[in-house]
């Protein structure tokens, strides 16, 4: 395999786990963001909790992995990136550290304040994510400061521009969405009948993001010299995937519905990619810094290891974790009895 | 205080939070799989009991020790870009083999024993708590090589053109004796330190009379492994230190605080240095031993830091390649007499099963062995990684000039604050919950589903008043 062959395919492996990343964590991010909106009384916080309480780790995974390979596959993208978004991260590591751990504290102690605390938490933690990875997308989109050594020379606030601020806003609320759309399909009785009523007015919120998103990436970024005007069919499929929803969310067709904010999600991070690509980090400050999948790769002897080692366990990891989430189909009720703790 | 102090002061610290936790997931996750295959060939509810009973503080500990992980992950490219930089195209690669092949497993399958009791079928149930055990341990030895490479870096040639090391040599990086030295003294370890948490709190309830059944049998268990594993450890640390001494002289000269090359060389039980660590004023040594550690031959030369700091000047250029000799002269004898003392503690638990235990004097005493392994860790890794000082790759580059160039002093005030208040935070929430279900017994773990209705001091006082 030719060492450019081995530099693209890790592109695309890492933009598929980030994909896989947004499609899955994306619901349980959402859930986790309505759980202490939602729930009314503790046994429906704990069915919503138990919606994603079997999943949730794994597909914190696909974010992990995704790191690891950007290490592993482009150790000058992981460096410059990582090091660069560093409070940023920082912020997203205490989020996900609060909200792992409420997972597991919060029925531990019955004491209601406790619980509450916990709940709120996961809230938080679920958010924080959301919004910073939306944020630090639409700014790899967009471009960032970085030197001739690959340095990144802004800090927190340089992300914070109206753009980032749009794309992390659109994340959280696609998240909401796609969350609210995933708890219609695992809960039963009134709770039910809430989100669905809830994934309605989500809906609004979701769409109005997403459409602020699309028109003011022609303004921010560098779409027009490298895509054109006409930007093909993959945004406009992701934009048209995301108004269509609302039909299956009014015929209650809670599996389309479900599948369809997943398919938004994944088209538009294929939009993302596609603009970046070949580059991995782009230098608002001179396009010739820009890191490219040529320059920050690692070596092809790394690459074809990788490769042969992502070609025989990605297939199993899959397979396994495909088949927990059949196994775990079912509707979960509120009914005391029946719920795990 | 400059960034890259507070680096090395935040790196530190996650790094050792983190592995407070680790070595009871390795451990008791065994023993928790071996107990819940018992309950499903002999369907005796005392086992199911005790599955669940440890179970559940194996969880409690669980959930920290995965969400502090990812920091490490992340904490490479964060804080030492420059280390990413210069060794991703090895360092990665165990990385991003440790999240394919273990995070995967261990939090999928986790998610299925936790959620699966009674909804998946009860031979898939027992499986997933195995897969949660072997993953754990997966993910070990992965980062364990990956760490062992930072010790003896192997499989590499630096690339003269970008200035970096690169992978030449997939099997020579798995293949580290290094890093599998690592991983047999770690491993061992976690077995040690779940013994020892089993060993203390069953002799709680013991003293209590409390589940006497159930928590018997643990004992008996914790003890017959805790000496296995005990003596595992210290044979796994001598056997690192040998090849410590080939690979890493200065660090196993500095933990000894060896100075001057002697032939044979002699232990130090008690080196006296003056108030900047490296020079001695005063000692007690025994003949011998010191030779005896490094090669297991009574009258080998052994080399001193000053013979070796001059070696390593004329090789790197001039600079101090001397560690801190207080902390790895100290943490390493902390860790051996702990070692020793577990050695015989267990070998005396073991001996005294022959009676009644629960009646013996010495059994108020018990429930604070648990502490001893985690000192004994936390010493262990301190000796090791402070002992590379002050390369972050052993040879091959120094930890300052691995950090990250655009971090400043109030990036890296923020995030180390921000650290401490959350990890201190969750430590107390865990050690009150753990101490709550260690003390309340398995007969709480089983009715979990307790009613929130119930004003929290009466239902905490319902857990503890429903023991038998």
């Amino acid at each position: 395999m030719s060492y450019e062959f081995l530099q693209i395919l890790w592109f695309i492996l890492i933009a598929v786990l980030w994909i896989g990343f947004f499609f899955l964590e994306g619901f349980d991010f959402g859930v986790g963001m309505l759980l202490p909106f939602l729930g009314k009384k503790d046994e429906e916080r704990r069915a919503i909790i138990n919606t994603i309480g079997s999943v949730w780790d794994g597909n914190e995974v696909w974010l992990l992995t995704a790191g690891g390979a950007t290490f592993a596959a482009f150790p000058h993208w992981y460096a410059t990136m990582f090091s660069g978004f560093y409070l940023a991260l920082f912020l997203l590591l205490i989020g996900l550290i609060i909200r792992g751990v409420s997972f597991e504290y919060r029925s531990k102690n019955p004491d209601p304040k406790w619980r509450n605390r916990f709940d709120w938490m996961i809230a938080v933690g679920s958010f924080l994510p959301s919004i910073l990875l939306g944020t630090a997308f639409a700014n790899l989109v967009r471009g960032v400061p970085i030197n001739a050594n690959m340095t990144y020379t802004g800090n927190l606030f340089t992300l914070l521009n109206p753009f980032g601020l749009i794309g992390g806003l659109t994340m959280v609320s696609v998240f909401l969405l796609h969350g609210a759309n995933f708890l219609t399909l695992k809960l039963d009785g009134d709770l039910h009948e809430r989100v669905h009523a809830l994934s309605k007015k989500l809906y609004i919120f979701a769409a109005v993001m997403v459409v602020l998103l699309a028109i003011t990436t022609y303004i921010f970024t560098d779409i027009t010299n490298k895509i054109g005007i006409n930007p093909g069919i993959t945004p406009i499929a992701s934009v048209v995937v995301l108004l269509v929803t609302i039909y299956f969310i009014n015929r209650k067709m809670e599996g389309w519905a479900f599948f369809s904010t997943g398919i938004h999600i994944v088209l538009i991070q294929i939009t993302f990619f596609t603009l970046m690509f070949p580059r991995v980090m782009i230098s608002s400050t001179n396009p010739a810094y820009s890191l490219t999948i040529y320059n920050a790769s690692s070596s092809q002897y790394t690459l074809t290891v990788m490769s042969i080692i992502a070609l025989i366990f990605v297939p199993i990891v899959l397979a396994y974790q495909g088949w927990t989430y059949y196994m775990f189909r079912k509707r979960i009720s509120t009914e005391k009895k029946a719920l795990v703790y | 205080m400059d960034p890259i102090t507070l680096s090395r002061w935040q790196f530190g610290l996650t790094t050792v939070y983190h592995f407070l936790f680790v070595p009871l997931t390795l451990g008791l996750g065994w023993f928790v799989a071996y107990m819940q295959t018992r309950y499903y060939q002999t369907k005796d509810e005392i086992f199911h009991k005790m599955a669940k009973f440890w179970g559940k503080l194996f969880l409690i500990n669980f959930a920290i020790g995965v969400v502090t992980g990812i920091v490490q992950e992340f904490q490479f490219g964060m804080n030492w870009s420059e280390y990413s930089r210069y060794v991703g195209d090895i360092f990665g690669a165990p990385l991003a083999i440790e999240a394919l092949l273990a995070f995967f497993m261990e939090s999928t399958f986790l998610g299925i024993w936790v959620f699966g009791e009674g909804k998946v079928p009860e031979k898939v149930h027992l499986a997933a708590i195995w897969l949660v055990a072997i993953g754990s341990n997966l993910s070990a030895l992965w980062i364990l090589l990956a760490n062992g490479w930072m010790q003896h870096p192997v499989g590499y040639v630096i690339n003269q053109v970008n200035g970096r090391a690169e992978l030449v040599d997939f099997f020579a990086l798995v293949g580290n004796p290094k890093g599998w030295l690592f991983f047999w003294h770690t491993i061992a370890a976690g077995m040690a330190t779940a013994s020892f948490l089993i060993l203390g709190v069953s002799a709680y309830h013991l003293l209590r009379k409390q589940n006497v059944d159930l928590f018997k049998r643990s004992f008996q268990m914790a003890v017959l492994v805790g000496l296995i594993a005990s003596v595992l450890v210290f044979l796994g640390g001598h056997t690192n230190g040998q090849y410590m001494y080939e690979t890493q002289p200065m660090k196993f000269a500095s933990i000894e605080a060896h100075w001057e090359t002697s032939k044979p060389a002699s232990f130090s039980i008690l080196t006296i240095g003056d108030l900047s660590g490296k020079r001695e004023v005063w000692s007690i040594r025994v003949p011998y031993i010191l030779s005896f550690l490094a090669c297991n031959n009574f009258t080998c030369e052994v080399r001193g830091v000053n013979d070796i700091q001059a070696e390593y000047a004329a090789t790197y250029g001039p600079g101090d390649y001397i560690p801190l000799m207080v902390v790895t002269y100290w943490t390493f004898r902390f860790m051996m007499t702990i070692g020793i003392v577990m050695i015989l503690l267990s070998a005396f638990f073991l001996w005294s099963l022959r009676k009644p235990i629960e009646n013996a004097k010495w059994m108020k005493w018990v429930p604070w062995v648990i502490v001893l392994p985690y000192i004994a860790n936390m010493s262990g890794w301190f000796l090791t990684e402070m002992g590379r000082q002050p390369w972050i790759v052993q040879g091959l580059l120094t930890v300052e000039k691995a950090v990250s160039p655009n971090l400043t002093t109030l990036d890296l005030l923020i995030s180390l604050i921000g650290y401490v208040g959350v990890y201190g935070t969750l430590a107390g929430a865990m050690f009150y919950l753990m101490k709550k279900y260690a003390i309340a017994g398995p007969d709480a773990t089983l009715n979990e589903s307790v009613d929130v209705d119930v004003a929290p001091s009466d239902s905490v006082a319902q857990l503890v008043g429903s023991q038998d």
